[in-house]
This record gives structure tokens, C-alpha cells and sequence, in this order.
């Protein structure tokens, strides 16, 4: 494994340990207002203050759980999705493969934010799972396109055959022979949908749409905009946060690269 | 064929199989019938359509027309017919899946067909040692490959073993021996082997009976002997022919052969044979028999009431 | 031809998909959004505006819904998209229509110098494995995590608070009328600069890396080798033999990566207030149009299908297998 897959599972973990931890070691409530308004970063308040005198340290402490356990949700919810009809699809063929993969389709081409947009603003309260689940429903087209694509491929190698020949009944044969070597992609396909649900999540919260009594990184940017932040050049307010955010989503392609170069060798790094 | 009081009636039965694509005839009327304790020997290049054949028998794949008796009837049940028919591909590097070890590989036909078998006794049998059991399939030579895939196909104590082709991938110095693992299974066992391949020369030391294929056709059937050394159909003189032979010169076999897409009413060989006559153009040949149980379908063996052959 | 056909076929029937989507989430979601608007503004709706919301939203009881299916088919026919809450009372279809070429403009010119720099920018990485360029890869890997909305945040800060050099928001000059005069293209261009430096920046990386992977893949194939082997010169076949065949993913994902951008555009819109879609989309979130939210979403889907259909003429032109089989 080499030093960028470490540098990416090393990040994710640090980020993981501050979802779980967060909320204890934050120094502030992040919604406690105090009299220290809008200042720079200082020894109380590491990442500064907001126009009300919140903590801006804590509240990126505290969003982080928001972040990673909409991304999880979705990750999970979305690749157990896209297993099921992208390799349904892809073993199966015909016209249930015709009709999956049209279904998949649409899903892929529509627009998935404007659409979310709609959903989560017609909704009465968005509170985090729901949003992670309609999330999860723009998010698993893309992986059984994939999965599709490398189960027809699967299906005609002979040990497929070998095992019809041997009497195995089809769920078995998808399960036990074609998802195990499925298990790169859908590696790589999880953290996909993770930084893709993440990067959504946070749009969503950015522009007001969530609900925003939960905090994550994105509705301290939410606030930062709607308090002309840039204006009055708090810097700070939206830099740790973006940041955050950009650290993540790093993290999990590098993740993603260290899963590509496993499986095709030749993308490994020459030893110039 | 020859009774010698062991047993050697009939295992499976195919009569007129036919299999289309498309608008390609793939096989086209091909009947055969595999003895117990008997070698049958598939002979025929690439496209000839032996490779379907073999996956019709396996029932891989339905045939358009024609039927398959097992033990003189019609298996119905797909699971009672893969218990008593098994195959042995042509890719040891392929037909082993990557993920899972030789002891998961001959444990599930083990447990679907409930034998008592176990993995040990099954490597055993050919001629593998024990511990191979917890090795990789990347981890074993291509013979290696091949015998646990003969093993899986042993597992679930099949009466019929059809192998496509399985040493042509395979290193010419192992070939013999995985020959004659099998020929020494096929007598302990009274297994009926289908033997595909496109090396006539194997044929005859490894097949009781040869058959002939091309395009889609059967061409030419017998006992090995007879058809290898006194081939009666032009292809398979070919055949033999091209089997390098430095006191021979060499006969040149053009073109490959292209899929058979529109059947024409003649001989389908008539395109490339050294012999061909006007009427293999319109007509397509019988059989006719050239000696004891060996037969051709070719206009050279036809003797017509009165008209010289 | 079959293969331009089948793709043609199959956007017709995701955009039906989306309109029958636009028609069942106000019907099918709890709450009733749009009826206590129409409370709100009663008295200053006519009879027609009335009728005409009514059919966009389902809120005539007395049909069924097949009937209202067809009344809102019937309404899209007429352009009639109903009246945005937040513009009012100008019609929707009148507010997409005056957004839209700003829309296209700054996604349509930035998401092709983004595809054309990354790819080459890709073919070179990938020719050139083990240089330096690679280790560019963290860096455009980084740069591709930044939300474009915070790269757009950051872009203001730095060259319109702090270094005031470009303008920070809107599409032109306030007081400038729209015509074409040099000095109004001039701060046309002027208000693009940011925004599109945003976009540009941070989709890049995504085609660099999609490039750079197929080129390496497709070098090693044989028939590159054997391009070499004849004394090509090095130029002609990493243009003429393998960038032309690792372009055909980038290709296809392009279309498909097409609704992602669009999002990623839509949000530097709303940072830059630059008036496009994304701008008035957000707009209509603060005050719930979603009159103007549902047509936003047709627009741009359709939008997209379209770009779509360009880029799959665009593979069948480069992919001799296509055109075969078409």
C-alpha cells in the first residue's frame, strides 16, 4: 500500500474519530452565542467567531458527525442499490437487463441537484436520514452502470459456465462467484458515493434547503454567506469549513486511487 | 466395437441437434452416441461448431432442434442431468474462478449432488497430493489446473465426462500425462468420454471412435483406426495430412472457414476441396459406408445404380 | 443510424420521465406548498394565473389524475409554466428565458475549456508516465475536492475584497444596458472572469485524470507499439493513435458527468449572484417559487438530454465500432 492510499485512510480515520468524538471535546456549544462578535482566530477561539459570538472551531468540530454520517448512510444505502440492479442486470440480460438499464439511465442523466432542491424543500422537515435516503436515490445509478458493465464481462468467463456445469443454482453463482470478484469495484464505487453524498449534502445545506438545526460544514457556510461574511472580510468564517471539506473529499479519492492501482497493476507508479 | 464383456452400452444419445444464431447454423443435424468405457473423439478446426456441441451435450445451451437421451430417456430435470454429465473445459486458467481455493472448488459439487466423498479422495484421484487443497488457482500450473477441474467434474460421479479440448492449452510435455489420466479414469470408472479436440493424431491414441466435423456437419465417423489412416473424406484426408510429418509433403489447407451464414444446398466443404465435383455444388452427399462401421458423406463413396463412382 | 436513434429514444423517455416527476412530487409529497401561496398573493392572481397553477399542482380535487396529467401536458405544450411567486407576476417560462443564455454561456464555454485542457493535459500525463506530471495528481485531486462553490468564496475574497481587481458579483455592470456595444461586452467579460476561472479550476481535474488513466492503458496496447515500430513520429501517435482512442471514455462519461457540472455551475452562479438558472433558482428556495423551481428543473434537465445527444454524435463520429453497428 503505498504513501497516498495511506495519507487518504489516515485523513478519513482522523475525520472519523472527530464524527464520533466531536461533540464531547468541542470547547463551546456550537449554537451558544457570546459577546465576542465576528473576530479573528485567537487562543479562545481557534477558528474565530461568528456575527452572534458563536464558536466557529466548535461548530466544524460538531458538523463533522453530520457530514460523515450522511455520507455513510448514503454509501451504504446507494451500493447495496446499485449492486442488486447492476448486477441483476448485467447476469441476467435480456429484457430485464433493457429495462434496468434504461432505469438506471434516467436516474444517471437527470440533474440530481435541482431535483433534490425540489424534493427537500417540498418536504415538511428535512432532518438528516431522510436526506440521506433521497440522496442515496440520485446516488446508485452511476454504480450499476459499472457493476452492469464489468458482470456481463464476468458472465462469460468460464468458470461461470464451469459452475452451471456443475449444477449451482444462479443466486448462488451470482453471489458466490460473481460478486467476490466484484469486490474492488464496489470498494471503489462506495467511496465514490460517499464524497459524491457528502459534496451533495453540504451543497444542500449551503443553500438552505436542509433543515439547519443539525450543524455540519455546510451550514456554517450557509450562515457565513447570509451574514456577507466575504463583505466584511471574515476570512475565517468560511475558510476551516471549505477546507474541511476539501480535506475529505481528498481523502476518499486517494482512498479510490490506492483501489484502482490494486486493481489494475498497471497504473501503479513507475519507479522512474 | 468390440464386446468384451465389460459394459459398454449406450450413456447418452444425441439425435439431430441442431443450434442457430441468428442466421448462423452452428450445428446443423450432428447425432452422436457415447458408449460406456468408451472414448469418442470430436475432430475439427476451429468454427466447425464442435465447441457447441460440446455445450449442447452439457445442456449450457438449448438446442434449436433435435433431443438428448440419457440412458436411453429424456432428462427433463437439469440438476438430475448435471449429475450424470459433466464437462472439463478448455482454459484451465479460466475455468477455475480466481477468488476461491481447489477445496472450495470440488467441495460445492460435493455438496449439491450430496456425494460422500472428500476433497482429499478426489485430488487422490488424480494424482494430486492433499494439500493442494488450500492453494489458489494462481498458485498451480496449468496441468495442475486442469486435473482439479477433472476432479470438480469427477465430484459428482458422472456417467458421461465431455472434455473440450483439454490439452490444447497445456504445455505439449504435459499433455500425456493428463491423456492418460483420463483414459485410466474412463477404465475404472466406465465413464463415456467426449473428446473435442482439433488434433486428429491425439485422436487415435486417445478415442475408441472419431468422428469428423465441419461446418456444422459430421463428415466423416468410424472407429479410430480406419478413419485416421484410411480417412475417406476429402477434409479429413486434409486433416491428416497437415499433421507435420517430415516424410510427407505438405498438402496446403487455404482460408479459414467462415461461419457457415447462408446454408447452401451442397456439400459445405465443396468451397475447399481438391476434389470437388459439380454436382457436391447442388447436392449435398449422404453417407455412405467406406468399411466395417466407418462411413463419409462424400460424392467420391456414392456408388449410383449404374453410374461409376 | 440505430445507435443515434436508440439514444434519441431513450432521452425522449427520460424527459417524460422528468416532466411525470415535476407532476407527482407536489401531488405526492405531505403539505400542500403551493396552496398557501395562492392564499398569500389571492387577490392579485387573475382567473387565468389561478387556472394555471391549479393544473401545474393538482389542486383542483374535482379531476382525476389522469385528467390532470393531461391538463399539465396540455399547459407545457403552451409554454405555460405557470407564474413565479418571487417574480411576480411575470411568468416562469419569461424568467428561464432571460436566465438561460447566461447559463449557457458561462457553463457552455468554461465545461469545454475545462474537457479540451484537462484531456490534453491527461494525454501528456499519461504519455509522459513517471515524470513530474504525475505528482501533479494530489494536487489536482485536492483542487477537485473543493466544493466549486468555496473555490468561488475564496476567489472573491481574495481578488475582489482583498486585491479589488474583479468584480464580485453579477453578470455585467449595474447600469449598463444589455445591447451589443463594446463596453457591454466588455463587462460581460469582465464579470465571466471569476466565475468561469472558478468552474474551469475545479472540474479540470476530474478530465486530467480520466485521460491520464485511459492513456496509460492504451499505450500499453499493441497497436501502439506497432504504430512506433513503423517510425511514426511521437506526436502523430499520441495524438493520431492512442489519444484518440482513449478519448472515446471521456467522451461517453462527459455526458454523463453533464448533470454534475450543471450542479457545480448552478452554485457558483449563487456565489457570484451571476444571473443564470442557478441564481434564480436559488432565489426561488428563499421564498418557496416552486412554480419557478419545477421549471428551472425542466430547463436544465432538458439542457442536459441535449448536451447529451451532442456528445453521442460527437462518439459516433470518433468510434468506427459505433458506426458500424449503428
Amino acid at each position: 500500500m503505498n504513501f497516498k492510499t495511506r495519507l487518504g485512510l489516515g485523513i478519513l480515520a482522523f475525520f472519523t474519530l472527530l464524527a464520533v468524538i466531536g461533540p464531547w471535546i468541542a470547547p463551546y456549544d456550537p449554537s451558544a452565542m457570546s459577546d465576542d462578535l465576528l473576530s479573528p482566530p485567537s487562543g479562545a477561539h481557534w477558528f474565530g467567531t461568528t456575527t452572534t459570538g458563536q464558536d466557529i472551531f466548535s461548530q466544524v468540530l460538531v458538523g463533522t458527525r453530520g457530514v460523515m454520517v450522511v455520507g455513510l448512510v448514503c454509501g451504504v444505502l446507494a451500493t447495496l442499490l446499485s449492486i442488486v440492479v447492476g448486477v441483476t442486470a448485467g447476469f441476467l440480460g435480456g429484457a430485464a437487463d433493457e429495462a434496468l438499464s434504461a432505469l438506471s439511465n434516467v436516474f444517471l442523466v437527470i440533474p440530481a441537484l435541482p431535483l433534490i432542491i425540489i424534493v427537500a424543500s417540498m418536504l415538511p422537515s428535512a432532518d438528516t436520514v431522510l436526506i440521506a435516503a433521497v440522496i442515496s436515490l440520485t446516488a446508485w445509478a452511476w454504480g450499476a452502470r459499472v457493476l452492469r458493465a464489468q458482470t456481463l464481462s464476468l458472465r462469460r468467463r468460464d468458470f461461470v459456465e464451469a459452475a452451471r456445469a456443475s449444477g449451482e443454482r444462479t443466486w448462488r453463482i451470482i453471489v458466490f462467484e460473481v460478486l467476490p470478484n466484484l469486490t474492488a469495484v464496489i470498494a471503489s464505487g462506495f467511496v465514490g458515493t460517499v464524497i459524491f453524498a457528502v459534496m451533495l449534502q453540504i451543497t444542500l445545506s449551503f443553500v438552505g434547503v436542509v433543515s439547519l438545526s443539525t450543524w455540519n460544514w455546510g451550514t456554517v457556510l450557509f450562515w457565513a454567506q447570509s451574514n456577507q461574511a466575504l463583505g466584511q472580510g471574515a476570512w475565517w468564517w468560511f475558510v476551516p469549513a471549505g477546507l474541511c471539506i476539501a480535506l475529505l473529499g481528498t481523502a476518499l479519492a486517494l482512498v479510490n486511487f490506492g483501489i484502482d492501482e490494486y486493481a489494475n497493476p498497471r497504473l501503479r507508479k513507475v519507479r522512474a | 466395437m468390440t464386446v468384451s464383456g465389460e459394459d459398454r452400452s449406450v450413456a447418452l444419445e444425441a439425435r439431430g441437434l441442431v443450434k442457430t444464431y441468428r442466421r448462423v447454423r452452428a450445428v446443423q443435424d450432428v447425432s452422436l452416441v457415447l458408449h460406456r468405457g468408451c472414448v469418442t473423439a470430436l475432430v475439427g478446426e476451429s468454427g466447425s461448431g464442435k465447441s457447441t456441441v460440446a455445450k449442447l451435450l452439457a445442456r449450457l445451451v438449448e438446442p434449436t432442434a433435435g433431443e438428448i437421451l440419457l440412458d436411453g430417456e429424456k432428462v427433463r430435470r437439469v440438476r438430475e442431468y448435471r449429475r450424470k454429465v459433466q464437462m472439463v473445459f478448455q482454459d484451465p486458467f479460466a475455468s477455475l474462478n480466481p477468488v476461491h481455493t481447489v477445496r472450495y472448488h470440488l467441495t460445492r459439487p460435493l455438496k449439491i449432488h450430496r456425494r460422500p466423498e472428500t476433497v482429499e479422495e478426489l485430488l487422490a484421484r488424480v494424482n494430486l497430493p492433499a494439500d493442494f487443497a488450500s492453494r489458489y488457482p494462481h498458485e498451480l500450473s496449468g496441468g495442475q489446473r486442469q486435473r482439479v477441474a477433472i476432479a470438480r467434474a469427477l465430484a459428482a460421479c458422472p456417467e458421461v465426462l465431455l472434455a473440450d479440448e483439454p490439452v490444447s492449452m497445456l504445455d505439449v510435455s504435459i499433455r500425456l500425462g493428463v491423456l492418460n489420466l483420463l483414459l485410466d479414469l474412463k477404465e475404472r470408472l466406465r465413464l463415456a468420454v467426449l473428446y473435442i479436440t482439433h488434433d486428429i493424431a491425439s485422436a487415435r491414441y486417445f478415442a475408441d471412435e472419431t468422428f469428423v466435423m465441419y461446418g456444422g456437419q459430421l463428415v466423416e465417423g468410424g472407429d479410430s483406426e480406419s478413419v485416421t489412416q484410411r480417412p475417406a473424406h476429402p477434409y479429413t484426408q486434409l486433416l491428416i495430412e497437415s499433421a507435420p510429418d517430415p516424410e510427407r509433403s505438405v498438402a496446403a489447407l487455404d482460408a479459414p472457414v467462415e461461419e457457415a451464414a447462408a446454408v447452401s444446398a451442397g456439400c459445405q466443404f465443396a468451397a475447399r476441396c481438391p476434389k470437388v465435383q459439380a454436382r457436391c455444388w447442388v447436392e449435398a452427399p449422404p453417407r455412405s459406408d467406406v468399411g466395417a462401421g466407418h462411413w463419409a458423406a462424400c460424392w467420391l463413396h456414392v456408388r449410383a445404380a449404374g453410374a461409376a463412382a | 443510424m440505430t445507435f443515434l436513434l436508440r439514444r434519441a429514444l431513450f432521452y425522449l423517455i427520460t424527459l417524460w420521465a422528468a416532466i411525470t416527476a415535476n407532476f407527482l412530487l407536489p401531488r405526492l409529497l405531505p403539505g400542500d406548498p403551493v396552496q398557501a401561496m395562492i392564499t398569500k398573493l389571492g387577490g392579485r392572481l387573475n382567473s387565468d394565473a389561478m387556472a394555471s397553477l391549479y393544473i401545474l399542482f393538482g389542486l383542483d380535487e374535482k379531476k382525476s389524475i389522469w385528467a390532470q396529467y393531461v391538463d399539465y401536458w396540455g399547459a407545457l405544450a403552451r409554454g405555460d409554466l405557470g407564474l413565479s411567486f418571487t417574480f411576480f407576476p411575470t411568468p416562469v417560462a419569461d424568467v428561464l428565458a432571460q436566465s438561460l443564455p447566461w447559463t449557457l454561456g458561462l457553463v457552455g464555454v468554461t465545461t469545454v475549456i475545462a474537457f479540451l485542457l484537462g484531456t490534453l493535459l491527461g494525454v501528456y500525463a499519461g504519455w509522459k508516465r513517471g515524470s513530474w506530471l504525475d505528482n501533479l495528481i494530489p494536487v489536482t485531486t485536492f483542487l477537485s475536492s473543493i466544493p466549486y462553490f468555496w473555490l468561488g468564496l475564496i476567489a472573491i475574497s481574495v481578488f475582489s475584497v482583498t486585491f479589488p481587481l474583479l468584480p464580485a458579483s453579477g453578470g455585467y455592470a449595474a447600469g449598463l444596458v444589455p445591447e451589443w456595444s463594446g463596453e457591454f461586452v466588455g463587462s460581460v467579460l469582465e464579470h465571466a472572469v471569476l466565475p468561469g476561472i472558478t468552474i474551469v479550476i475545479s472540474s479540470v481535474a476530474g478530465w486530467i485524470l480520466g485521460m491520464r488513466n485511459m492513456m496509460v492503458t492504451v499505450t500499453a496496447e499493441d497497436y501502439v507499439l506497432v504504430a512506433r515500430a513503423k517510425g511514426l513520429s511521437r506526436r502523430r501517435i499520441m495524438f493520431a493513435y492512442a489519444a484518440r482512442n482513449a478519448v472515446l471514455p471521456s467522451i461517453s462519461g462527459f455526458a454523463l458527468s453533464l448533470g454534475f457540472i450543471v450542479g457545480g455551475a448552478l452554485l457558483v452562479e449563487m456565489v457570484f449572484s451571476y444571473p443564470g438558472l442557478g441564481y434564480v433558482l436559488f432565489q426561488g428556495i428563499g421564498a418557496k417559487d416552486y412554480p419557478l423551481m419545477q421549471g428551472v428543473f425542466l430547463v436544465i434537465t432538458l439542457a442536459v438530454l441535449v448536451a447529451n445527444l451532442l456528445a453521442d454524435v460527437g462518439y459516433l463520429l470518433l468510434d468506427p465500432r459505433t458506426r458500424r453497428e449503428g
